[in-house]
């Protein structure tokens, strides 16, 4: 087996993991890693066509071709290396990295591994639909690859079930190419993605929105014949009576994504319970020293701007750990509170400002955010309207964290 | 005639609401600041959107390159231009910005590449590894 030994080892190479790469490479680490499982870089963003990228770090709306190509010509022009159509298959503790290459199998032993693989969508599997296993049910990114990379139509008569932001995205897009889009089914009373894109690509087609409805049944021999939906109640159980039918061949799924961490597992990284991704300090640093996590393998994020941001920090402590820099002080815990799904990062030093990312349990007007060390009242940040969909980051000035010992976030 | 919007310009997303007549809003209410009017203006009197699509690709390493209109266009015509690029066909290579179609059903609006995508064979990144 080939052996190499290198600073910095990325895993991904979507927005990420480019970010992270570009970042440790202008801190001054020349002896980089970029190692990407498809034959080109960008990850996702290679299929989303659409636009609204950017918003946040060039001020302009672009589409995810354009964004990714940014960065791509950022790592080329650093010449940071790429391994591309290699895919990792393990990695431990001490660092060492197994990759399946072109080139056969490749041994890299990196000082610093940051974690960039992002993540995976729900399938039917993961939410138990009942009924029959004809062809024709598809995740929506699935469909949205064939759709916009392999120019293959999925299906005539489609229905959506969730209403991420993938599923309204697809639902404009399958409209657009010709299909009809008979409904987009949402268990929850409200819809789980952003409200421009409820707006601009169900309301613009006048495609029905069913909320607190699920699909209950799928029918169809070879092919998806009709699906069955129904009003649920407040324990999302479907209630009798409310089952409608709907004909059609296509059923797409946009029911939630998974960070994708079986690589993090295998290196002993423990994972948060309601992430799915590391636990990690306000370095971005897991528990084993040295592996860093940024981006959908951290969190599911609702913004590639954001991932874009995280990611650079990722590079960074990664970086000054190689250097010997990285100061690892981070002991005061960060619990999530009242009206709190989560908040990130779990540790913080409370000597430098901190920066938080959060997601609440449901939508709300009007509302604070207050950060408290028991029952002392550190900040409160009012938020004229908060989302489940729409993640929140905040600042917290190292004033305000002098000798706290547990910071609790929560909902007022 | 009434109708109700949620404004899409910030993370508030008011939720407005309106009476109007022809080509004038009478009562607005619900908007937080004078963006919440001009977009309830704008997506009642003529409303316009972003469009992004794909066109086939001959002799590309994909079948398919993203395309978008250069600046927004009127609503009402999305389908039209849906059909106008329909059965195009470029060559490639095709670089991000490349102009596929000028002025689009004269609506002002170019349809312009938004990826690189190069000839068939012709490895671009690969070449370049380590």
């Amino acid at each position: 087996m080939i052996e190499r030994e290198i600073d910095i080892a990325i895993i991904g190479g979507g927005p990420a993991g480019l970010s992270a790469a570009i970042a440790a490479k202008k801190s001054g680490i020349d002896n980089i890693l970029l190692i990407e499982r498809s034959e080109s870089l960008g990850g996702i963003l290679n299929q989303c066509i659409h636009e609204g990228f950017g918003i946040e770090i060039f001020k302009e709306a672009l589409t995810g071709p354009e964004y990714m190509q940014r960065f791509i010509d950022k790592v080329e022009q650093l010449k940071i290396p790429c391994m591309l159509n290699s895919m990792v298959l393990d990695i431990n503790k001490k660092k060492d990295i197994i990759v399946c290459s072109p080139e056969g199998l490749i041994k890299v032993n990196a000082k610093a591994i940051v974690l960039a693989m992002g993540c995976r969508e729900r399938t039917r599997g993961n939410i138990c639909i009942p009924g029959t296993r004809p062809s024709g049910v598809y995740t929506a990114g699935c469909a949205q690859n064939l759709i916009n990379l392999k120019n293959y139509m999925v299906g005539k008569r489609v229905v959506i079930l969730g209403s991420g932001d993938i599923g309204l995205i697809m639902a404009r897009r399958l409209k657009l190419e010709g299909a009809e889009v008979l409904a987009v089914v949402e268990i929850l009373p409200y819809s789980s993605g952003l409200p421009r894109n409820v707006v601009q690509c169900l309301e613009d087609y006048d495609i029905p929105l069913y909320l607190g409805h699920t699909v209950v049944n799928i029918r169809g021999r070879k092919r998806v014949e009709e699906v069955v939906i129904a009003k649920v109640d407040e324990k999302w159980r479907p209630i009798k009576g409310t089952e409608k039918r709907i004909e059609c061949d296509t059923l797409l799924l946009s029911v939630g994504l998974i960070p994708e961490n079986e690589l993090s597992k295998m290196a002993g990284i423990s994972l948060d319970s309601v992430t799915y991704g590391s636990r990690v300090n306000e370095n971005l640093e897991t528990n084993v020293k040295g592996i860093f996590a940024c981006g959908n393998v951290l969190h599911v994020h609702d913004l590639v701007d954001y991932v874009t941001l995280e990611a650079e920090l990722a590079g960074n402590s990664a970086a000054d750990f190689v250097r010997g820099e990285l100061r690892n002080e981070s002991n005061i815990k960060v619990t999530a509170g009242n009206g709190v799904r989560y908040v990130l990062p779990h540790l913080i030093s409370g000597k430098n400002d901190a920066k938080f990312s959060l997601r609440v349990m449901c939508p709300d007007r009007n509302r604070k955010i207050v950060v408290r060390d028991g029952k002392k009242i550190l900040k409160k940040i009012p938020k004229m309207r908060v989302n489940p969909s729409e993640m929140i980051q905040f600042n917290i000035k190292k004033e305000y964290l002098e000798d706290v010992k547990e910071l609790t976030i929560e909902i007022e | 005639m009434k109708k109700k919007f949620i404004c899409i310009i910030c993370p508030n997303g008011c939720e407005i609401e309106v009476k109007y007549s022809e080509g004038e809003i009478e009562k607005i209410s619900g908007n937080l600041c004078e963006k919440g009017l001009d977009y309830v203006k704008k997506e009642l009197f003529s409303p316009e959107r972003g469009l992004t699509s794909s066109v086939n690709l001959k002799n590309g390493l994909l079948p398919l390159v993203s395309v978008k209109a250069s600046k927004p266009i009127p609503k009402e015509k999305i389908f039209a231009l849906m059909d106008e690029i329909a059965d195009i066909e470029v060559k490639a290579p095709v670089k991000i910005g490349d102009i596929i179609v000028k002025d689009i059903l004269g609506t002002g609006a170019d349809i312009m590449a938004t990826k690189n995508v190069d000839r068939k064979g012709n490895f671009l990144y690969q070449k370049k590894e380590n």
